[in-house]
């Protein structure tokens, strides 16, 4: 019945929505931030283990929709690793891709959110967990929200 | 009355209807959200348009008195759909928000005072809910709530004695529940507030299209509707309230239309309805409002409200037999809405998947997120009817549910 659907809740997706990875929180974590959608309850908390420059770790919690769940998910996954510099860029090709549809550069796994701009009104349940990376970095300590933004 | 209507016949009338959606049939089922309108009222506006449209009131020339007519007459006409006395207790506004928001302004802000006590319910749409805050702030007045036992969403009047304090000076609630589908006891709990002096306002968005609707036996002080939920325009609505309140009540905005005379220093205001009505009023929106009257009161409201109960009771035990989901609102005496949550599947996962098959669905807290809250959800899916709809559409629904379930496992 849903075959069409498949763009948006691909294979990957799903399996990171019934089975988050890194689903935990961290009690000694460098940095963490909240990203909080009151109107549709979404509602994660990521955190970020730095050295020096470098994410060691990242994980989160919450409760939402498929779509936010398993965009967390893989992100934790996606910037393990990564330098400060690198997970912004990362955040940038992912924006730009949910948003518009097109895929600048090498996203991995992340590719499977490339469908979601055909459906606007999930926008916002993709990039939350993103922003909430861009707000732990920057030591934001106010929750962020992608409700009033289609980016 | 107990007529037989030819429902399907009734699709006919709504051209939206017959179209499909991501390539299925439209099942339209969010008439709580707003409902879809008829040949009748579209035609009316078109009407209006091309042959009528002038300003309204004192206007001399033919247009204008054409449009004055069919304004007033719409008043008129928002009064037998009520049973209001008379036209004269009809006020035009954008919709049921503003209806509240008129009372909070005008006879709330002359009436209440510090540790005075506004008297809500716990299922109450934001509408009901803020501005009475607002309220609350500029006066210092209190809120208060009847609260609801839980998922079946109706109201526990085991505490209404020990609510119901010298200090209650209004009782504002909702007559249907939009996202629990109750029907609360308006009339009884009109004819206790009153028995103490206390004012009254029915919430009748979710009622006034889909059942009969008598103001003066409920006996209630205000009643506030919306137009779109009736198969009438956006932007209309009306707030009927009692002749006597209307008369001690202060003007709401001002402006043109509203006034006698205006001094540089001094104004004398009109008497109700119109010191309500500042400025250039919707005109063509109580005109399309009249048409849905029409057209609702041809069918029988006692007609559609059977409909709307059959449907739902229908669509509340297609849910209850699939495994994993939780269902709301009351078992009993149900309006045409089923809200619902699947076992870990968020409600828009519902939305958008059930969308993908054509069916209209509604996602979220519904505008009623301290109940939400209360009840430890952050949204419900509802499913909501009208006379347009149908048992082979539920069915239709049920079977998506159903295969949505599968899809996520489960």
């Amino acid at each position: 019945m849903f075959d069409d659907i498949n763009d948006l809740y691909q294979q990957v997706i799903l399996d990171h929505c019934k089975k988050p990875r890194n689903f935990h929180e961290m009690p000694a974590a460098s940095c963490s931030a909240q990203g909080y959608n009151p109107l549709c309850g979404d509602n994660l908390k990521l955190f970020l283990t730095l050295d020096g420059d470098v994410i060691k770790d990242a994980s989160f919690v919450g409760s939402g929709c498929c779509i936010s769940k398993a965009s967390a998910s893989l992100l934790t996954d996606n910037i393990k690793g990564k330098t400060k510099a690198e997970a912004e860029k990362t955040f940038e090709q992912v924006r730009d891709m949910i948003t518009t549809g097109q895929v600048n550069g090498d996203v991995g796994k992340l590719a499977v959110f490339a469908g979601v701009h055909k459906y606007p009104a999930r926008v916002k349940c993709a990039i939350l967990s993103w922003h909430a990376l861009i707000g732990a970095l920057k030591g934001q300590a106010e929750p962020v929200s992608t409700e009033n933004e289609q980016t | 009355m107990n007529k037989t209507v030819d429902w399907s016949a009734l699709r006919n009338d709504f051209p939206i209807l017959d179209q499909q959606v991501h390539g299925k049939p439209l099942v339209y089922f969010d008439n709580a959200a707003t409902s879809q309108k008829p040949r009748s009222v579209i035609s009316a506006l078109v009407h209006y348009y091309e042959h009528d449209n002038a300003n309204v009131h004192r206007g001399i020339h033919e247009l204008s008195n054409r449009a004055t007519t069919a304004f007033e007459a719409a008043r008129t006409r928002s009064a037998k759909f009520i049973n209001a006395k008379s036209a004269d207790e009809i006020i035009f506004t954008r919709g049921t928000t503003e209806g509240i928001n008129l009372v909070a302004a005008t006879w709330g802000a002359k009436n209440l005072k510090a540790g005075d006590v506004i008297l809500l319910t716990e299922v109450e749409h934001h509408s009901n809910i803020v501005p009475w805050q607002l309220l609350a702030q500029r006066t210092g007045a209190k809120i208060a709530y009847i609260p609801v036992t839980g998922d079946e969403g109706t109201l526990d009047l085991s505490k209404l004695d020990s609510l119901l304090t010298s200090q209650v000076k209004l009782l504002s609630m909702v007559h249907i529940s939009n996202s629990m589908g109750t029907v609360n006891p308006v009339a009884e709990l009109c004819a206790r507030a009153r028995k103490l002096g206390i004012v009254t306002l029915v919430d009748g968005a979710q009622s006034a299209g889909h059942l009969p609707v008598d103001v003066q036996a409920i006996g209630c002080d205000f009643f506030a509707f919306s137009g779109h939920k009736i198969c009438g325009p956006t932007g209309i609505g009306v707030l009927w309230g009692r002749q006597e309140l209307l008369d001690t009540m202060p003007p709401y905005q001002g402006g043109g239309e509203m006034i006698l005379s205006v001094g540089y220093q001094k104004t004398e205001f009109k008497t109700a309805p119109h010191r309500f009505e500042a400025g250039t009023p919707d005109i063509s929106g109580p005109i399309g409002l009249h048409a849905a009257m029409d057209y609702l009161d041809a069918i029988g409201r006692e007609n559609i409200w059977r409909h709307d109960q059959e449907l739902a009771n229908y669509a509340y035990e297609k849910l209850a037999a699939l495994k994993n989901i939780r269902l709301f609102g009351p078992k009993q005496n149900r309006a045409g809405l089923v809200s619902f949550l699947l076992k870990d599947v968020h409600a828009h996962d519902v939305v958008t998947l059930a969308d993908q098959a054509g069916v209209a669905l509604r996602g979220g807290h519904h505008c009623t997120q301290p109940l939400m809250h209360k009840l430890g959800v952050e949204s419900t899916a509802r499913a909501s009817f009208y006379f347009y709809n149908t048992k082979a559409e539920v069915d239709r629904f049920a079977e998506v549910i159903a295969e949505i379930q599968k899809f996520f496992g489960s």
